[in-house]
């Protein structure tokens, strides 16, 4: 389903996404109204950075000690009368969820939101092995009817608007045409599910957040999908991210106040499900998966990154995801923190994604465990200028600006240069060979520099 | 007190109005100011593209040129921040972190070290200011509409000391103008986009000029309003301060 999305970079996906501009700008004004929530949210704690900061050192001490609280929290679980499986990578997880599913003689199963999955392309994998899965997020059933990625990690639809719903859904779930009653199209999905979650003998879910101290999980969701899924199927399976630990309960007084207020405005999920052992005669298992979360956490640069916990405010507030569409990012975590988070995955097929930003700062400043996002695009670009992943052209062009900027004489007569040309022979550089000149006028050259003039008109 | 006056390459190149205006305003204020005729760039456009190692030979030019002075002072948040993060010398570490100590962005240098009280300036404009992101989030320049924390603006609190301007509201007080030195062209449909976003919000809020701390983004805009057929001007923020 995501073989359009290899092939380029989001440069050029930008650009197509942009060939409709009301689109973008019906997509710009969508995520700002989120951004905005947000704003209203955050302002009523008024020690809300305390909050952040809080939030970032209990995730330090974390990836400070991951090995430990990992074995702790398996104990514990496996205590409470869970079953725990160790993925090294998706391959791993995916056969693990499969032999589950085949062990039981299961065919179908529900899934909540877990972006672990996505990134690990368990359901094209389940399918391929005959297996039927349904995904229960609303948002997420919709792009899996549409056969897409999500475009954002929390709202996966956020890039359709609702009468392009109301046509899957007429496609797919038998809506009369042209219906694009929101309030129609959820409960029309309502019932489907219903039927869904009443059949299915197996659930997945994401974690949001695992106890160390005690072995539970925790599942945050808008829906109560996860609750449905994993409540009526025999067998539930959970799938984390071996950051996803937090050390004891308590802590999660400052996740959950952080997670929902930044995410979407809301001071809290409307369930935050915690799950702790299996009713009787089920069964519950963690997949715990690490797929390069260990290789980022040796990556000194970037190990802050594992601290996300996939609010998606870095998106909501970017002014280039706000205008380029999640998909453009052709990964499924997508915006500022699938930036820092994919080249460690594979660096050359992610090479363009930390170059996709401004560098303007906005998404750390809304990062609710305060990674460092826009500091480490910069430095991916560094690791991965050094590691070759730019086209031989840059980097012939950025040599010769730096012989040229290097030599107070070289720059006076380039800058010269510069200016005569862009005054006499404009058509030089106000061209379609010039990306800027598209939409922008070049600045009109003054007679002399800024030099020039301090040389006649002091001392 | 002998300060060194940094002028962008681009500044120099295209912008010497607001060059002008920062050393004319710095005299008036009384400052000893002295422009180091062999300063070229900050090396910031390579760095931001990923050739941060290439950078060597604009580090040794800029401490060769501004060690010597008491304070460096720059219009420009960008370059400046850039410096203040990445300026380093291999063999003397100790030489670049002194530097880039005494190194100001030009509005705080005017609050923070000279404290001005008031200006002889008068504009009687409708004004747009734009934050420049690396001055204001990098450099703190300005309280960010992210953060839960008290409002303030160094280049506002000098605006405000400017006779009959009147500064406008704008929607959205702290967005990107998309410039970001190479994801101009790199990016070229989505920076352009975020320029006339921008550019937009001043328009749509009445703004005869644009200003800012930096002449970059302001020439991002400038360019999309002159292809617009605007009347609305940019002016570095410096030339409305240094205005009679």
């Amino acid at each position: 389903m995501s073989e359009i999305q290899n092939t380029t970079n989001h440069a050029d996906l930008a650009e197509v996404f942009n060939n409709d501009e009301a689109r973008v700008d019906w997509h710009d004004e969508t995520l700002w109204w989120i951004r905005s929530k947000r704003d209203v949210a955050v302002n009523k704690i008024s020690n809300w950075e305390v909050l952040r900061e809080t939030a970032s050192q209990i995730k330090h001490n974390v990836l400070s000690n991951l090995n430990n609280y990992l074995q702790q929290f398996e104990g514990n679980a496996i205590a409470n009368g869970i079953i725990v499986h160790w993925a090294a990578d998706a391959t791993e997880h995916n056969q693990i969820v499969l032999s589950i599913l085949r062990k039981h003689s299961i065919g179908q199963m529900v899934k909540s939101k877990s972006m672990l999955t996505e990134e690990c392309h368990l359901n094209d994998f389940l399918e391929e092995n005959g297996i039927n899965v349904i995904d229960s997020d609303l948002g997420e059933r919709i792009v899996q009817l549409a056969k897409e990625m999500p475009s954002h990690i929390v709202l996966p639809c956020i890039h359709k608007k609702k009468e392009e719903i109301g046509e899957l859904f007429h496609q797919h779930l038998g809506t009369p045409a042209g219906n694009a009653d929101p309030q129609f199209l959820t409960e029309t999905a309502r019932q489907h599910l219903r039927d869904t979650f009443l059949t299915r003998r197996a659930a997945l879910t994401g974690v949001n957040f695992a106890i160390a101290e005690t072995g539970e999980f925790v599942v945050c969701t808008n829906e109560g999908n996860a609750d449905m899924g994993a409540h009526l199927a025999d067998v539930h399976i959970a799938s984390m991210g071996i950051e996803k630990i937090i050390p004891e309960r308590k802590h999660l007084g400052v996740f959950l106040r952080l997670l929902t207020r930044s995410a979407t405005g809301q001071p809290i999920t409307t369930y935050s499900s915690h799950f702790k052992r299996p009713n009787k005669g089920k069964e519950m298992h963690i997949i715990i998966v690490d797929n390069g979360r260990s290789i980022q956490l040796g990556r000194e640069d970037f190990r802050n990154s594992l601290k996300c916990i996939r609010c998606g405010a870095c998106m909501n507030t970017c002014p280039v995801y706000r205008r380029s569409g999640g998909h453009s990012y052709h990964n499924a975590i997508s915006g500022p923190i699938g930036s820092i988070l994919a080249p460690n995955l594979d660096m050359e097929k992610y090479a363009d994604l930390p170059f996709a930003s401004t560098l303007c700062g906005s998404c750390t400043n809304v990062c609710p465990v305060k990674i460092d996002i826009h500091q480490q695009l910069y430095k991916w670009r560094q690791v991965i200028v050094k590691n070759g992943y730019v086209p031989a052209a840059k980097t012939a062009s950025m040599k010769i600006m730096d012989w040229t900027l290097s030599s107070p004489t070289a720059y006076h007569t380039a800058g010269k240069a510069g200016r005569l040309v862009l005054e006499y022979a404009p058509f030089m550089v106000n061209n379609k060979l010039n990306p800027w000149y598209k939409h922008r006028d070049m600045p009109e050259p003054p007679k002399e520099s800024f030099g020039e003039w301090y040389k006649k008109n002091r001392k | 007190m002998k300060v060194g006056l940094f002028i962008p390459c681009y500044v120099d190149q295209f912008y010497p109005g607001a060059a002008i205006a920062c050393l004319q305003l710095l005299e008036k204020l009384g400052v000893d100011v002295v422009y180091p005729k062999n300063q070229t760039c900050c090396g910031q456009p390579m760095a931001n593209s990923g050739f941060e190692h290439l950078t060597g030979g604009c580090n040794d030019l800029f401490i060769k040129n501004f060690s010597e002075f008491d304070y460096v002072v720059g219009p420009s948040g960008s370059c400046v921040l850039h410096l203040k993060e990445h300026l380093h010398n291999h063999d003397n570490p100790e030489i670049a972190t002194t530097l880039s100590n005494k190194l100001y962005e030009f509005t705080s240098f005017l609050t923070d070290v000279l404290k001005v009280k008031s200006l002889p300036a008068r504009f009687p404009h409708k004004v747009g200011v734009h934050q420049s992101c690396h001055g204001q989030r990098g450099l703190h320049l300005s309280q960010m509409t992210e953060l839960v924390a008290p409002e303030f603006s160094k280049p506002g609190s000098l605006l405000n000391m400017v006779k009959d301007i009147e500064l406008i509201h704008l929607n959205r007080k702290d967005e990107c103008c998309g410039f970001g030195g190479t994801f101009c062209v790199a990016e070229e449909a989505v920076s352009s986009k975020m320029g006339k976003d921008r550019v937009e919000d001043h328009l749509h809020n009445g703004a005869e000029y644009i200003t800012g701390v930096d002449m970059s983004c302001l020439m991002h805009m400038e360019g999309i309003l002159h292809r617009q057929g605007s009347k609305v001007k940019v002016l570095h923020i410096a030339e409305i301060l240094n205005g009679e």
